[in-house]
């Protein structure tokens, strides 16, 4: 599929979804109650087939904390990037992709690890890299450690 | 006779019970902590606890510039540092749109697939040692000090190079290197039927490799196995054909696929790789064009605000760098989606309901790097 019928496509599932603007992939930024049902039709639906997710990232983007996955179709050979964001920082979360890649269980608790958002239904959400009693999340932007981050 | 074959059979092999494999155990190539739920020696299933080199690299990157995060990169994946680097030029490059000369891009690619040869000999003979043959620990590592010869000279480096820079490469070639080169594919030619010899048709590796660690296309592709694991499956994954960057587009060059979806099949696969990389590097090796080793580049990197992704096809898999710039020196946030960290995931999936000692050989045959794990 090309992006625009991609697009169309996409509008007809989300008509809330916005279109972001980046030279290399097709983005789209989605409320995140649409989530999981767009989720489920991407990887089900054969015109689309996206059945590989090559990268999942948590970004904070000062105000907001946002979760992008990066997808790709083995079949079709196309790509799209999904974005998710929060302005709850308290208690950001979002629902979990792992029932339909199995590679978002280790990303999801990396990037619980490092930013704190939560995943719902995700089977074992514990931290992956860091201890069970480590204070914060490092990646995030007002993260502060005084003794192993040294200021210039 | 008859007696013993009624025993009860013991308590023990009804339980579940767990043991730590790791983090310091010889098979899994580094500090990595497997805890194996078993019973008797079959395995029910296991937990990777990874962290114990943690160095927070992602968060290191958002201080530094981009000609230093190429330093970082290197530990990452220290068996395929070159092509890490590699990763990190690329993207630069392609977000400040700045045209490389020819020269760099031939060197490129040479330094890459030297980098993924050396890296599937350690790889060749962790494998056997861990098969409980030491002579493939010996065989490889003697091999792969030719590579390291060569980086030495070119690089002034033997392991953790960066020799790749924004818009080039470091110094240029030594006067020496093609000729090493040269030496280095005449030489590993005949010793690599060596390794054919003393593992790929040996019987006794056959029946510890064989249907077992069974991983198939559907799972790889869920679970994001790339590279040489993923290829076992039959899966076609490779970046330098899908996305092809530097010389891969203009080379001929087969991509390995295998189909019995096991650890031999990974292995395998492994095995021919070294064949076509060495096929690459003699199609480039005799016809480096002259010129310069460096485009010009600004004394300062800026990329312009925006996201970037870049994939390179590393030695264990597809390694991509998602870059978010707000227009700084320093990027806003680098992610590194590693191939170790993802083909680790299937571990557990693969490995049930095998024997413990299986269990060995089926991580070996994924070929985990832990800092490539960890970051």
């Amino acid at each position: 599929m090309d992006n625009d019928s991609l697009t169309a496509r996409i509008l007809e599932i989300v008509p809330d979804a916005q279109l972001e603007e980046n030279k290399q992939f097709l983005t789209f930024l989605v409320p995140a109650a649409n989530l999981h049902d767009l989720a489920l039709k991407l990887k089900s639906s054969p015109e689309l087939a996206f059945d590989f997710l090559f990268c999942v990232s948590g970004v904070d983007y000062g105000k907001q904390l946002a979760v992008v996955y990066h997808l790709n179709s083995t079949q079709h050979k196309h790509a799209l990037v999904i974005k998710v964001k929060t302005d709850d920082r308290a208690n950001p979360n979002f629902d979990t992709v792992c029932d339909i890649w199995r590679t978002a269980e280790f990303h999801e608790r990396e990037t619980y690890d490092m930013f704190g958002i939560r995943f719902n239904n995700h089977p074992d959400l514990r931290r992956i890299f860091l201890e069970e009693d480590w204070k914060g999340y490092p990646l995030r932007k007002d993260y502060v450690d005084e003794v192993n981050i040294v200021e210039f | 006779m008859k007696e013993i074959i009624n025993l009860p059979v013991s308590k023990i092999d009804e339980e579940e019970y767990h043991i730590n494999m790791g983090p310091q155990h010889p098979s899994t190539h580094g500090v990595l902590r497997l805890v194996v739920s078993l019973q008797g020696e079959i395995v029910k299933n296991l937990k990777p606890h990874c962290g114990y080199i943690h160095r927070g690299i992602e968060k290191m990157c958002e201080k530094d510039t981009y000609p230093q995060i190429i330093h970082l990169t290197d530990r990452i994946d220290y068996l395929s540092s070159h092509i890490s680097n590699h990763a990190v030029c690329l993207l630069v490059e392609k977000a400040l749109e700045i045209e490389i000369p020819e020269r760099v891009q031939y060197i490129r690619t040479i330094m890459d697939e030297l980098t993924r040869i050396q890296s599937h000999q350690l790889w060749w003979s962790s494998f056997g040692m861990d098969l409980g043959g030491l002579t493939c620990f010996f065989y490889g590592l003697r091999d792969r000090e030719m590579i390291l010869d060569i980086w030495e000279e070119t690089t002034g480096s033997r392991f953790l190079q960066s020799y790749n820079c924004p818009g080039g490469v470091m110094q240029d070639i030594h006067p020496n290197f093609q000729k090493k080169v040269h030496a280095f594919l005449k030489t590993f030619k005949k010793k690599i039927k060596d390794y054919d010899r003393i593992l790929s048709g040996n019987v006794i590796f056959e029946n510890r490799s064989q249907g077992v660690g069974i991983l198939s296309k559907e799972d790889a592709i869920s679970y994001g196995v790339t590279g040489p694991s993923g290829r076992g499956s039959g899966w076609s994954c490779d970046v330098r054909k899908t996305e092809p960057y530097s010389m891969y587009s203009k080379v001929q060059f087969n991509e390995v696929l295998r189909y019995e979806c096991d650890t031999y099949s990974r292995y395998m696969v492994r095995m021919q790789e070294m064949h076509e990389s060495m096929n690459i590097i003699e199609q480039l090796i005799d016809n480096i064009p002259a010129g310069d080793h460096s485009a010009k580049m600004k004394a300062v990197i800026k990329l312009p605000a925006g996201e970037y992704f870049q994939q390179v096809e590393s030695a264990r898999g597809e390694l991509g760098l998602y870059v978010v710039s707000d227009g700084n020196k320093t990027p806003y946030r680098m992610k590194f989606r590693t191939p170790s960290f993802s083909n680790l995931s299937v571990l557990d999936h693969i490995s049930r309901d095998m024997k413990i000692a299986d269990l060995v050989a089926i991580g070996a045959s994924l070929d985990l790097v832990i800092p490539d794990i960890d970051r």
